[in-house]
């Protein structure tokens, strides 16, 4: 029997979509169950298998034998608006999930890169967190439990339903960035916020440096903005780079904040968008990062911010970048070789400052890894952890590269 | 003993390391005999997650008290596990800045003990618990590795090491350094106490704050023989006896227009709630009373028996004035008294049984009251600690809310760290309740506690499930 054979007779018909252009076999399951059953198949079989969520942009490019789409699991069993907790599949697309959220008056605040229909489960896989990051924190900030199927078939539930849990070791956040590494995330459940009532964006274009200041002055005047985001010209589509100051929250704090902001800002003009304006400026910096082939992050302490910046123009061009300063964390898109990205991610390194690739086609990936430049003694955990939740490595995932 | 009175331990020898250097030695000369061990810090933990047997080890961390680094532009400290929670507040608090987490135990318990627990406190419904405030921690393995992990931003090495392990219990190894992120103390502060009739009004006056999209810094509850029992103390905080329950609720911010605006938010649904009267602290001292009361509680409560179960437990808070009643009847039942102060706004609930542990009888209604309180939070959807940690004590619930498989993942992610499982033996995960994670796999989808919702979205429909035993 062919691959596809025994997964036909496995899963039935309706899990297996057309294959990708490489021609590797793509298999839907359609429940955390047949999830499990697929992968314990494959664990037994030596199959390799990649995992995709909705396939729209990192390309489904690895070797292996089968790709696994999360795409059917795309449930949101259960909203609580008033317990702001709800739980979803991690195929669904989040576009989708912000929808349904909405109209039960329910909030998830993460505004991840990439297009609308990324899935829940590739957003916590990678765990790219957007300017939202600034007032609400990385993405495992927002995760009350997932469960996860491990790459040999186990079904492994890590974490709860409600606000605070401390049952057991904290596996969900293992599983947040781990690109996939320690296991399929089936389920996600989440913490929640009410739909902020007030929701503003302000933007002030000037010269980088001027930027960064206006930024600081703004965290030491003490406002707390959802977001508060430089972003580089081509990225912005603006003339100059842009400081984007989100304020999201009740009437009476974004109001005061509003006007600490123009307080703050002395004489530097902020200038307000319209609610479909903001959309736009927000949406277009998230797809932006979709443009070229290879995306990754840094993380530094925040009076770094500039010296970091000023690197990455110096290596590698400083053309589409977006920045939480006060967070310490600089996405960048655009074109590197594995050699630039390899010193680039070296001399990092020697700063205390992990990079974290998070996209790219396989040949660079697969050479650069997701992860590398570990710290002292961290190596020997990562790879003790693959090997416990994929003992047969039937889970191709670039971790630390070649 | 720890902070829990209901157990007990001796360990053949106490080591007391003055640096880290002398830390490392101990452990590394620990590994060479195989000898087990249990790091601890100030003791204050509530589950008995710091006791050590005889045949192992402890190894107090108190001594390692050094604040190593405060680096006020980056927002953030380097710690040795032994500082104390609020002496790294205060020290940060000249640079307009503080340490979020407040645990009530925070004039004692260490950081490393908090990290260990990932510990929370009363403003943790705002500021987020000690995992959200880890940016990166050293760590000494049980073999006499050192690991770093996490980095000065926060951003990881790879996969979240830091993450795994806080709230790992001293399971994964002895956290040896510790960078913690600050924050900006708020410039202003409204503190409010609202009293009312019954548990039921206070529950929902909670749910109204939350549904309003309101996140108060802080958001707590002490029920009637809380109240008496502070009232009656030297920590007396001028709350309302006869009412059965009082809300205290706190908003803080950087800004005061903003703060006054959502003060009277508050205050105004807390009357539309129910609330009796609602009384906004005029002044700092009027402040530091109301929320004396709350942080001695416990203290307090000492004074009603001679032993005191502290309980902890979460639940959706919709769910809490029907959990609460529960807990009443549960307490009429074996006729104990139960105290109830907890963080209202997380569904974290702290429901206390004073008792005299010399009397077994009583000791074996305690146990009997505790065990049926945990199964009515799991049963709304709850889980069996919040923030306390599952140590020795809760070993038996554990069951209870994850399946065998689950709990044969986190035992096989404790041997990553810890191979010949040396440090902190026999705590957290049931060993006994475990599937082997080295035997043949099987799916089984599911957390015990799930709805029919839950089940009818994920049809267990193949043959290898096995039944939940
Ligand atoms: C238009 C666009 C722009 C983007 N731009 C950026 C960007 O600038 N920066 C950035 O960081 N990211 C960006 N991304 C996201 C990118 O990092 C990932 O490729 C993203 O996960 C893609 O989502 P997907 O649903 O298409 O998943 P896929 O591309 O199919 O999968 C992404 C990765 O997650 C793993 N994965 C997916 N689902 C699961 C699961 N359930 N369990 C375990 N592992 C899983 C896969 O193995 C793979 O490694 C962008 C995505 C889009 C669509
Ligand atoms: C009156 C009172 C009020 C409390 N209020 C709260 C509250 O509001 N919120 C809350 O979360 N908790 C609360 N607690 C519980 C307790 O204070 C916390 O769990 C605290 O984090 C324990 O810190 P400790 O230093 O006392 O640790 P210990 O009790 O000494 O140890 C606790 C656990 O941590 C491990 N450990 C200690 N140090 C390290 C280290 N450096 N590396 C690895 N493992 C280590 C130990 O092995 C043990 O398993 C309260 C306790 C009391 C007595």
């Amino acid at each position: 029997m062919t691959i596809l054979e025994k997964v036909t007779a496995l899963l039935g018909e309706g899990a297996v979509l057309e294959p990708s252009t490489d021609r590797v076999p793509r298999i839907a399951p359609g429940s955390p169950d047949a999830v499990a059953l697929l992968l314990g198949t494959a664990h037994q079989e030596g199959w390799r298998v990649r995992i995709e969520g909705a396939g729209t942009w990192l390309q489904s490019d690895a070797p292996a034998d089968l790709a696994l789409t999360t795409r059917r699991l795309d449930r949101i069993p259960a909203v609580e608006p008033a317990d702001l907790t709800a739980t979803a599949e991690a195929g669904i697309g989040l576009d989708q999930l912000r929808q349904q959220l909405a109209d039960r008056g329910a909030w998830l605040s993460i505004d991840p890169p990439g297009l609308a229909g990324r899935t829940l489960g590739s957003i916590v896989a990678t765990a790219t967190a957007g300017p939202l990051r600034h007032g609400f924190g990385p993405i495992k900030d927002h995760l009350l439990g997932v469960t996860f199927v491990t790459g040999d078939g186990r079904m492994v539930q890590s974490g709860g339903r409600v606000m605070k849990n401390v049952a057991g070791y904290d596996l969900t956040r293992l599983q947040a960035g781990g690109f996939g590494a320690f296991g399929v995330i089936v389920l996600v459940h989440l913490r929640l916020r009410t739909l902020p009532r007030a929701d503003v964006t302000y933007l002030l274009e000037g010269a980088r440096e001027d930027l960064t200041q206006v930024g600081e002055d703004i965290a030491a005047a003490g406002l707390t903005p959802a977001a508060l985001e430089l972003v580089s010209p081509a990225l912005a589509r603006r003339e100059r780079w842009v400081l984007g100051v989100r304020l999201a929250g009740s009437p009476a704090l974004v109001a005061a904040d509003e006007a600490g902001l123009r307080a703050a800002s002395g004489g530097a003009r902020f200038m307000p968008l319209r609610a479909e304006e903001a959309h736009a400026f927000w949406m277009r910096l998230a797809e932006g990062f979709a443009v070229r082939p290879v995306t990754f992050r840094i993380g530094g302490v925040p009076s770094a911010s500039d010296e970091l910046l000023d690197l990455l123009q110096h290596q590698l061009g400083d053309e589409w970048i977006s920045a939480s300063p006060a967070a310490g964390a600089i996405r960048w898109t655009g074109d590197a070789t594995i050699d630039r990205l390899q010193r680039l991610r070296r001399t990092l390194a020697g700063l205390e400052v992990p990079l974290t690739l998070e996209r790219a086609p396989w040949p660079l990936r697969g050479a650069v890894g997701h992860f590398g430049a570990y710290r002292e003694g961290v190596g020997p955990l990562v790879a003790g952890l693959r090997r416990t939740f994929d003992p047969g490595s039937a889970l191709v995932v670039a971790t630390e590269g070649s | 003993m720890d902070g829990l009175p209901t157990h007990r331990r001796l360990p053949d020898l106490v080591v007391l390391p003055g640096t880290r250097e002398e830390l490392i030695a101990v452990v590394r000369l620990l590994a060479a005999h195989d000898v087990p061990f249990v790091p601890r810090g100030a003791g204050t933990g509530l589950s008995g997650g710091a006791l050590a047997d005889e045949g192992s080890v402890l190894i107090v961390l108190t001594r390692l008290n050094r604040i190593l680094k405060m680096d006020a532009g980056n927002r953030a400290a380097i710690v040795e596990p032994g500082v104390v929670n609020a002496k790294l507040s205060a020290a940060a608090q000249p640079h307009g800045l503080q340490y979020a987490p407040d645990p009530s135990s925070q004039s004692a318990c260490t950081i490393g003990g908090n990290v260990a627990e990932n510990a929370g406190g009363p403003h943790c419904l705002k500021y987020g618990v000690t995992a959200n405030h880890v940016l990166a921690l050293e760590l000494l393995l049980a073999d006499g590795t050192m690991v770093e992990s996490g980095s000065p931003g926060g951003e990881p090495w790879g996969p979240d090491l830091v993450g795994l392990f806080v709230g790992s219990e001293g399971n994964f190894g002895i956290a040896t350094k510790i960078t913690v992120r600050l924050t900006p103390l708020p410039r202003a502060v409204r503190t409010m106490l609202a009293d009312f009739n019954g548990l039921r009004t206070a529950g929902e006056a909670v749910s109204a704050i939350i549904a309003a999209g309101i996140v108060p810094a802080a958001l707590e509850m002490m029920d009637q023989s809380c109240i008496a029992a502070v009232e009656d103390s030297v920590y007396a905080a001028g709350y309302p006896r006869d009412a059965a329950a009082v809300l205290l609720v706190e908003l803080d911010g950087r800004n005061e227009a903003g703060v006054i605006a959502e003060t009277e938010a508050v205050a105004e649904l807390l009357r539309k709630s129910g609330a009796r009267s609602v009384r906004i602290a005029a002044s700092e001292a009027e402040r530091e009373r109301l929320w004396q009361g709350r942080k001695k509680a416990f203290g307090a409560m000492g004074r009603l028996s001679r032993d005191l179960v502290v309980q902890d437990a979460v639940v959706p808070r919709s769910a809490l004035p029907q959990v609460l009643e529960t807990i009443c009847t549960i307490a009429k039942r074996y006729d104990l008294v139960v105290s109830n102060v907890f963080h209202a706004g997380d569904g974290n609930l702290h429901p206390n049984i004073s008792f005299d542990a010399t009397d077994p009888a009583l000791k074996q209604r305690v146990e009997a009251a505790s065990a049926e309180i945990m199964s009515t939070c799991i049963a709304a959807g709850g889980t069996i600690t919040g923030e306390h940690g599952v140590g020795i004590d809760k070993l038996r619930y554990m069951p209870l809310i994850f399946d065998p498989e689950s709990l044969g993942a986190m035992q096989a992610v404790r041997r990553v760290f810890d191979p010949k499982e040396r440090v902190n033996p026999g705590k957290v995960v049931p060993v006994h309740a475990c599937r082997e994670w080295t035997s043949i796999r099987s799916a089984k989808f599911g957390m015990r506690n799930d709805d029919r919702q839950f089940n009818s979205a994920f049809p267990i429909s193949h043959s290898t499930l096995e039944p939940v035993p």
